[in-house]
Order: structure tokens, then sequence, then C-alpha cells
């Protein structure tokens, strides 16, 4: 392939190394009012009274909102296809506040001071209710979470706000119990991960204005365009024709921004007021009120024989949504549906048990992983715990055990592992970290320890049954294209990527090929980038575009030159008539185009698809450990991965990397904390550490592409698979160390030191 | 108050409130590519040459920088070309969020020490958080850059 598979700079790259304003705040409206919100300091309250008449005489002030000027009509905020399996729990601003950060007010005024200190003179009685903060105990509490009536599930997914529950769901296959009964060993242990931060270095922020027909315009740094413009349309009441939703550059995502968290403030201000206005979060308002991963408790159980084959496995997942369920239940599910299947080889039986259920903390949502990231961790490391009781090489143990191509894997919806090379990623990612030599330690005799650990992860490339990309490719009169998508470039590179494939198609150079988006007036209908989407499905919708335009090209070129199609020869610059000799050049077909036709030179394909073929990975990391200090450093990670072809080496390099480091950052550093009253406290970059380039380590990236029948050029995905392996091989790596299990993220240094102080003497 | 503040050469009189930030000064002033991450001094989006040295303008008062020197990437657009494009043929600039911080620090870096160690290059850049790249990428653009640099490329400057 010319274009597809090569190592092309981003179409963005240079305008964002010599730092040019592409972003939310650089392209805003400059006579923007400022919007900021009161913020509750109680996890769970009524708002008895609220007096905004001080603070309105502060010179600037514009609006002050309360619960008591928006519609009483409940919505989710999750950035999903209708109908959401997130409920309707919000409102704009409620009576009820249900965690410390929830909305009370909305202020809007000319300048930051003025609003300020108009947020200081808005006076405010709550009357405190007790607030449910541990989520062990939210089911059929006494304090409800949501108790008002208008909640509302669309999914059966069984939900019941009157018992504290999100979600309930139940999955099996096989004869479970007879089998475990069967085994010769079962092991069962819980793990837990914290509601870890996304933390991109661009916090949640839109701004909004009224254009040229009255309508609204939100300018927001979003990955779901056309999500935001149904979400607003409900939440504010108005038809989804009166609104246009459209993104810049955007300073990461990471799932964070497939919640609409900010978009429904200003936009209620700018709809009411008309004027322009923009609200973006302080990091201390991102950490506190965002959208972080949900917080789980994970229970694993594995049945197996001495011989080492795993026959059995039951996982239950008690997740913490927080204060409103958005994307609780689909999360929840991914936590068994994206591990088990990994060991498809010689599972005979399997179930997959969750809850969701409601607190008053800070609510969840979306992140890298979705709950594949929870659930790989727990099954990963109870494969490294048996490993260890069977005596057995855990690398040993899962190339015995693992999926294999051609399988169909019964915890995976019965689909089939149309492309796999997961057992070569394996054994390519112990020969790099040097397993062999290095399982599973070594002591280095100055109180330093140096070991290794090692772990697989897998992911979806769509949501099945669901996720709809587009793609709109016109050729214009000097013979060059424009592609449209409603996929939002995050950082990732999909406006590149989605190039290269046109191009490829096309027969051009990515150069000769625009790419714009993402805009509700101008883009073709995309669910989104998220849920590893975007290559897989919109690309799918790219060559089918691109294909259609070319034949349609050709047709053209065919009248131009009065002679058959079949008898054209068509490179992508020049179609031939190869009986008389005669030629157009594209850019006479542009022109054509343009002058006496009624063959439209453009074309704009949807694709979906009933399958989400798994990319696979494998993750070896050798660390060295301060067994005084507790310190983790990490010498070398080597990553092996099967996100089938690879469009752009270089691009999907850096999101292993990038993935490998924020699995480091949850896996030693990143931590929520709450206090006794519910108020979050790692609240700043401070308090909330993520990694910096000192903790990283060297990673060195592979891949072993397979080649996915249902993919574009035979892709899968690869944004999110890549942040599941650290925590699992982190913690191997720290046990081989240490001798202890942790299986409580973050293992911080204290609690690895505080480990080898009450173990010294053993 | 009255301050006079020379901004990529240019020479800016104001009246600002006594407690503006100079991110938010360059800000006001079009310089787009100062970005802010965080409120408190960890994230190194904000960077800026104060009289030449890198500064976090987030934790700087804009009287401050009265009758000083102050350059942004706006103002070193060459230096942004000829390094950034090494980033760029890695994709290590993802989003992009953090780059201008990054790459103004970079600059001040190789003009102190044109050949730095990659741990001197881990240490000097450590307060430039990345969470799009793993970091990775961009060391190797920055070696890259060392190697073009060495084979003579226009010097840095
Ligand atoms: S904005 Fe983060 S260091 Fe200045
Ligand atoms: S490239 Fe996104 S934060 Fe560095």
């Amino acid at each position: 392939m010319r274009v597809v598979g090569q190592r092309i700079r981003k179409k963005d790259a240079m305008q964002l190394v010599t730092g040019k304003p592409v972003y939310m705040d650089d392209v805003a409206p400059k006579d923007c009012l400022i919007v900021k919100i009161l913020r509750s300091p109680h996890a769970n309250a009524l708002i008895e009274d609220i007096n905004i008449a001080t603070a309105m005489k502060v010179p600037g002030i514009e609006v002050i909102y309360t619960w008591k000027d928006v519609p009483n009509v409940r919505f989710a905020q999750a950035g999903q296809t209708y109908p959401e399996w997130s409920p309707y729990d919000r409102l704009i601003l409620d009576q009820h506040v249900r965690f410390v950060g929830d909305a009370v007010a909305i202020v809007a005024g000319e300048n930051e001071a003025c609003v300020d200190r108009a947020l200081k003179m808005i006076k405010v009685k709550y009357k405190v209710l007790p607030a449910l903060l541990d989520y062990h105990e939210s089911i059929d509490n006494e304090i409800l979470v949501h108790p008002e009536d208008n909640w509302e599930s669309l999914y059966p997914v069984g939900a019941d706000n009157k018992r504290n529950i999100c979600s309930h769901m139940e999955e099996s296959h096989g004869d479970l119990e007879g089998t475990f009964a069967d085994c010769d060993i079962v092991l069962e242990r819980t793990y837990h991960v914290p509601a870890v931060n996304q933390a991109m270095m661009e916090t949640f922020r839109t701004a909004c204005y009224i254009d040229t027909y009255g309508r609204l315009v939100v300018l927001s740094s979003t990955q779901i365009v056309y999500h935001v413009r149904r979400i607003l349309a409900r939440a504010l009441g108005i038809p989804q024709s009166k609104i246009r939703s459209l993104k810049p550059r955007i300073g990461g995502g990471f799932g964070a921004k497939q919640t609409v968290v900010t978009e429904i403030y200003p936009a209620f201000v700018t709809w009411h007021t008309k004027k322009p206005s923009k609200l973006i979060y302080s990091r201390y308002e991102s950490q506190i009120a965002g959208s972080p991963r949900h917080e789980m408790d994970i229970r694993v159980k594995i049945g197996a024989d001495k011989d080492g084959t795993l026959r059995a496995f039951d996982l239950y997942n008690l997740s913490n949504t927080g204060a409103y369920g958005d994307h609780g239940p689909t999360t929840a599910g991914l936590t068994g549906h994206k591990s088990m299947p990994l060991y498809t080889g010689n599972m005979e039986a399997f179930r997959h048990v969750f809850d969701v259920v409601y607190t008053n903390t800070l609510a969840t949502g979306a992140y890298r992983g979705y709950g594949a990231t929870q659930g790989i961790f727990a099954l990963e490391s109870l494969v490294n715990e048996l490993a260890d009781i069977l005596h057995m090489d855990p690398v040993e143990l899962r190339l015995k055990n693992v999926v294999r191509e051609g399988m169909v894997m019964p915890a995976y919806f019965n689909e089939p592992a149309a492309s796999c090379r997961l057992d070569e990623c394996l054994v390519r990612a112990a020969e790099m970290i040097g397993w062999k030599d290095k399982y599973p330690c070594r002591d280095m005799g100055n109180g330093k320890v140096r070991s290794v650990g090692i772990a697989m992860a897998m992911q979806g490339s769509c949501i099945s049954y669901v996720d709809v990309g587009s793609a709109t490719i016109s050729l214009n009169e000097d013979g060059s294209y424009r592609l449209a998508i409603a996929a939002a470039d995050m950082g990732t590179g999909c406006d590149t990527i989605l190039a290269q494939m046109a191009a490829e198609c096309l027969e051009v150079s990515v150069d000769e090929i625009f790419v714009s988006g993402a805009d509700t007036d101008s883009s073709p209908y995309d669910s989104g980038s998220y849920a590893s989407s975007t290559t897989y499905i919109t690309g799918q919708a790219v060559v089918k575009a691109a294909t259609e335009l070319k034949k349609r090209i050709c047709t053209l070129a065919a009248r131009m030159l009065e002679c058959d199609v079949d008898d054209l020869e068509y490179d992508g610059h020049v179609a031939k008539d190869i009986k008389t000799g005669k030629s157009v050049t594209l850019q006479d077909i542009g022109f054509k185009a343009q002058c006496f036709n009624d063959l439209a030179l453009q074309v704009t394909e949807s694709h979906t698809s009933p399958v989400s073929p798994p990319p696979y990975m494998a993750g070896a990391v050798e660390i060295e450990l301060d067994k005084e200090t507790g310190h983790v450093e990490i010498l070398d990670y080597a990553a092996v991965v099967d996100c089938g072809t690879v469009v752009n080496p270089n691009l999907a390099t850096i999101q292993v990397e990038g993935g490998l480091g924020q699995g480091i950052g949850m896996t030693l550093f990143e931590n929520i904390q709450y206090s006794d009253k519910g108020v979050l406290r790692n609240n700043s970059l401070m308090q909330y550490k993520i990694p910096t380039r000192r903790d990283v380590g060297t990673l060195r990236v592979e891949f072993k592409p397979s080649y996915e029948p249902t993919g574009p050029f035979g892709v899968k995905s690869i944004g999110e698979i890549v942040i599941n392996t650290p925590a699992p091989a982190l913690a191997q790596a720290i046990h081989n160390a240490t001798g202890g299990y942790f299986r409580d993220l973050p293992i911080t240094s204290e609690k690895i030191a505080m480990y080898c102080l009450e173990h010294e003497n053993e | 108050m009255i301050v006079s503040i020379q901004l990529n050469g240019k020479k800016i009189v104001d009246d600002i409130s006594p407690d503006m930030t100079l991110f938010k000064f360059v800000r006001e002033h079009g310089c787009y590519s100062v970005k802010c991450g965080c409120e408190t001094t960890n994230c190194g989006l904000c960077t800026v040459f104060f009289d030449g040295k890198p500064i976090l303008s987030c934790a700087m008062l804009a009287a401050r920088a009265d009758g000083h020197r102050v350059e942004t990437l706006e103002g070193l657009q060459k230096e942004a070309e000829e390094f950034g494009q090494f980033i760029a043929d890695q994709g290590a600039e993802q989003c992009g969020f953090c780059n201008p911080g990054m790459i103004m620090n970079a600059i001040a870096l190789f003009r102190e020490n044109p050949e730095p160690t990659d741990d001197e290059i881990k240490r000097y850049l450590a307060g430039n958080l990345c969470r799009c790249s793993g970091y990775e990428g961009q060391l190797r653009g920055i070696h890259a850059f060392m190697e073009y640099k060495k084979q003579g490329g226009a010097a840095c400057e």
C-alpha cells in the first residue's frame, strides 16, 4: 500500500508545534460573558432557599440562574447513542444537590473578577441530609441518591433508583458450579480500582454564541458533536435544528470529553441572554466535578486444573457511579466482556454479574479502557497469582489458555476471533524484556530488587450494533478532495489516518485531501470518537465513500471521453481511453463536474458493524524496587500490540506509549481520596500526581499486525487497549520483588514500604 | 497600574490590575500559544521567557514584568518550527496542548546546554507535563533534533 502503513505527519502537526491559536479559548469570541458555577459544599442536601439579590448587584453581572429557572426535564450527560443506557437523572440545576461540587447556580458576567465576587454573595440555605459515601452500602440504603419520581431509565439495564441501583445485569455460559466443583483448584480474590482522572492537559470548556439565523452555536472541546446537539436540545427544550455543535482542536480527551460536562451551562446562558458566553473549568473543577473512571471492586474466581488448564471464570464487579449514572451500565459490562475472553482457550463456563450503584460522590464517566481496565487488572493479577500457586511460569500458563485466531469467544457475545496474534504478542513481549533470565527477580544487594511482570489485554473496535460512522468526500474543481467527518481528532490523529485511507482508495497523496469537521452543520452523522471506533467504523465509511466517488469520477471521465467505462485506465490523476489514447486529467473532471453536470462528485457513506473485533496486546515490565522507600523505578516496558493493520506506525506507537504512561500513573501514583464529609482531596495536579517524563522509564513498542477481515484495510483499534496492561504487570513485578500481593490501586511507595517493613524478617 | 513590558520585541504599555498574572497578560495581548493546565505551577504549559529565562507565567504577576523582556512562542517561530518538525516527525505532538510550553523549555535547554544527556533532558523538562505522548516520542524527537544540529543544521538562536 502506498499511503496506508506510512509514517505520515499529522496534518495539524506544524500548527500545533508552533503554538498557533487553534483551541477553543484561542478562537472563542472575544466578548464572551464569563460563566462560572456555584458548587455545593455538601455531599447531600436540599436547597431550602437561595438568594441572589445582592450578587446581582455586583457591577458587570449579567445573569444568575438557580434551580427555579431551568426546565424540569431530566437528561443524561453521557455521550451515547439514543436510547442511552445511562439513566436520565440530571437537571441543569437541581434543588437536590448530590455531591460536594454539584452545581447550585450559574453566574455569568462581564469578567472573571465580577463573577468571582458574585459567587461569594449568593446566599444559600441548605437542608443538609445524611450522605451515602460508601458504595458497599448503597443497595437498599435508606439514603436515596435519586428519590425523585421523574428519574428515568430508557433501557432495560436493571436500574432501580429507589434502591440506589443504576444497573444490575447477569450473563453466564456453561455449567459454572459443576466445572468449579470438578477443578483441582479454585482461587478467588477481590481487587479495587479508584475513580482516577483522565487529566487531559486542556480542561473541560465550551463557548457559545448566536449565529446569523438566531441559532445556538456550541463551540466545545468535545469528542461527540452530534450527541452534544441531541443532549442540549433535550435539556434546553429546543429543536435540534436550532443548535449547531462543533469542535476546534481538542487538548486531549481520553473519554472525559465523551460526556457533556460543561456544555449545558454556557448554552443555557447564551440561549437566554442571546450573548456569547464561555465556561472554562479550572483544574480544580475538572478534578472535583469532571467525569472520571468508575471506582470498582472486582471479585474474580478462576477454576483450574493442576496442569494449568483454566476452565471456569466468575467475575462480579460492584461499580460506584457516584451521584449520576453517566456511562454506569456500559462500563460495568466491559469489565467482564473485555477481560475473560482472553482465556477462551480452555474456557468451559463463565459468569459475569455486576451492580452499578449510586453514592454521594463525584459522578463518573468514560476513561480510556472504559471498565475493561478494571476487569483486566483483576483477572490478570489473579492469573499471575494462580501461576505462583501452580508453580508455573506466568507466560507458559497464558500460552496454554489464550484465545487464538479462529476460536469463538462465548464470553464476548460469541464473536469469532477472526484476527488474533495474541500468543505471538505474549512471546515477543517476554523476549523483549528478557523474561527467561529475569523472572521473577534479582536482588541487587543494595536494598534494591529488580523484577519483572507481565499481562495481556484486549478491547473492542466499536460498539457493535450501535455505532455509526460516516464520511463525505467531494472532488474540488482543481482536483483536490474534501473529506468531511464528525469523528473528533483529539490528538489521536484520526484526521490524518482517515485521509490516508481516502488517499489510498483514490490513488492520491494525503496532501491532496483536506479534512473538515467535526461540525453538525457540515459533517455527516457520526456517533463520535469513543469506544475505539474511529479507525474501524468511520474508516470503513471513508473507504466506501472513496470507492463510490472513484466510480463516479470514472463515469464522468468516460462521458467526457465518449468512451465505455470499461475502456478507461485511471491512475488517480489521469483517465485515459485505452482505445483512442485520449485522456482527461482529474482537474478537467473537477471542472466538468461544475458545468452542465448532474452526476454529483460528492459521496456520503455510513458504516456500522455487528461485530467489534478485539485488538490484543501483551505488556511486560522490568522495575527496580527500593525496599526501604518503596520507590518503584520503571526500567523498561515492552509492549507488543495486535491492532490489525497499522495505518500510521508513528501515531500508533504514540498511542501505545501515551496509554502506557497513563496506566503507569494510575498504578503507582494517581489516587482519589475523600474526607468523611465527602470532599475530594486530590483536587489539583499538586495532589493528583500524573507521571512526569522521569517516571515512565523506557517504553518500547512493537506490533504484530493481524488482518481483520471486517475492518478497512484490515484494521482494528488501538486507542484504549494500551492503558490496560500496566496495572497487572506492575502489580506482579512488585509482588516478585517484595512477596506481597497488592490488590488495591494505586500501589504507592508508602504501601510498598509499609509492606516491606512489616515483612522484614520473613 | 501602568506597566511597560517588552513582549516579543514590542514595547507594550498597559493599565493593568495589580493582581493580573503574566499568563493572563500575554494571552490578552494575543499570545495564544501560552496555555494553562493547572493553577498550581505543576504543568509547565504556561512557560514563557522572562529576560531570556524560562518561567511559569501563571505564577508571576504581570506587574513584576514591568520593565522586563517577555517572550512567547509567537516570538520564537523560527526556532519553534526548526525544533517542532522533529516532534512532528514522531507524531509526538498528539493533542499539542502541552507543546508550546515544552518547546519553549526545550529551546531554553539547548541554549544552555546544546548537547544534553538523556538524564539532563528529562531533568530539565520534568516540569513539562504531557498526558498524551508518554514522553518517549518527545525524547526521540529531541534526539533527532540533536543529531540534525550535530550534522550542521542552522544554529539555534
Ligand atoms: S499553568 Fe500549570 S504551571 Fe502554569
Ligand atoms: S500532546 Fe497532549 S498533553 Fe502533550
